[in-house]
């Protein structure tokens, strides 16, 4: 392996959600937890579950499966506790996943314009071709706030 | 030699919160933020009725002198399952009277933790924050988040007309007799 390979190769975490599989950078994953109590209160966010406590530390469950699969699990194994930027500040966010996990070194292909805004980028790992998640687009922010708010105030298109 | 004064450990900073439900869900609220707690019962006869459009969470408002107290209904609010409502807060600085289930307990609060910035809707203007008490998460409340200005309007605007409305309704009875 040459030099100027080895650098390309960056760390993900796979993931499961139901039957498929997804990478999130490995440098944006806090760590991986069991399921805890989750504690729900009367909000408006959608995809936001609720908070669990880790380390005396509130963070917010949110659940990708509907977004990424097109339906809700319920089932979950794990919490993975990533990252998530807004604007300067970084805060926790814990989503759950339903299968093991694992840490790979892949080298990553970036996202294209005509990818979903949820695609950071690809990789292939196992013979599979794996989505790298842009979490700041899966996980609710006040940025989406905005996106709303302008997709509400665009005339509708007419036929 | 002269040992260096150890720094004195400032205490930590703690509130009183009064922990109240609402259609069985859990809240918090500073206890200086109250300045009344009352039976829904014994405020029936002082309120009257009022509607504004699209705001089904007032119902009733209290006269007090020239002051007008807008009764919230804390499930409607709150979007929980509709709930009576037995004991109201008169929440201290603001226009708003909070109709609740009832009060839980009161206890004090050393960590007031920021509301996630995931949290991105209505509830930023709910809730001052989150704070951990017996292993469970309690939303703190904010006062004024009860009614926006924008609603406030519409209750004023509700309320002038209603006043509107009893005054000439007085004037014909007077004038009939």
């Amino acid at each position: 392996m040459t030099v100027s390979t080895e650098l390309e190769l960056q760390s993900f975490v796979l993931l499961r959600l139901g039957e498929r599989r997804f990478a999130v950078s490995a440098n944006q994953i806090a760590e991986l937890v069991a399921p805890s109590r989750v504690f729900r209160f009367p909000h408006r966010t959608p995809k936001l579950e609720g908070v669990i406590l880790r380390r005396g530390r509130i963070v917010p469950v949110c659940d990708v499966s509907e977004m990424l699969l097109g339906k809700r699990l319920t089932s979950r194994r794990f919490y993975l506790i990533a990252v998530r930027k807004y604007g300067a500040q970084r805060e926790w966010v814990a989503v759950p996943v339903t299968g093991e996990c694992e840490l790979i070194k892949a080298e990553m292909m970036a996202a294209v314009e005509s990818d979903a805004p949820h695609v950071a980028g690809w990789l292939s790992h196992d013979g599979d071709v794996i989505e790298v998640l842009n979490l700041d687009a899966i996980t609710p922010g006040p940025e989406q706030l905005l996106a709303e708010a302008a997709a509400r105030q665009r005339p509708e298109a007419r036929p | 030699m002269r040992l260096a004064t150890p720094a004195k450990a400032s205490p930590a900073k703690t509130e009183q919160l009064i922990l109240f439900r609402v259609s069985g869900q859990l809240f918090a609220i500073s206890s200086s933020s109250v300045q009344e707690v009352r039976s829904a019962d014994s405020m029936s006869g002082g309120a009257t009725e009022i509607s504004a459009p699209g705001l089904r969470k007032v119902r009733h408002v209290l006269r007090r002198g020239d002051r007008s107290l807008f009764i919230v209904n804390g499930a409607m609010h709150f979007g929980l399952h509709a709930a009576e409502g037995a004991q109201l807060f008169v929440l201290r600085k603001t226009r708003t009277a909070l109709l609740i289930d009832g009060i839980e307990k009161m206890t004090t609060m050393t960590q007031l933790q920021a509301l996630p910035l995931s949290f991105c809707h209505e509830e930023r203007q709910w809730y001052r924050g989150l704070t951990a008490l017996d292993q469970t998460v309690v939303p703190v409340v904010h006062p004024e988040g009860f009614l926006s200005p924008e609603e406030l309007a519409l209750l004023d605007a509700a309320l002038l007309q209603a006043d509107k409305t009893e005054s000439e309704n007085l004037e014909r009875t007077s004038a009939e007799q």
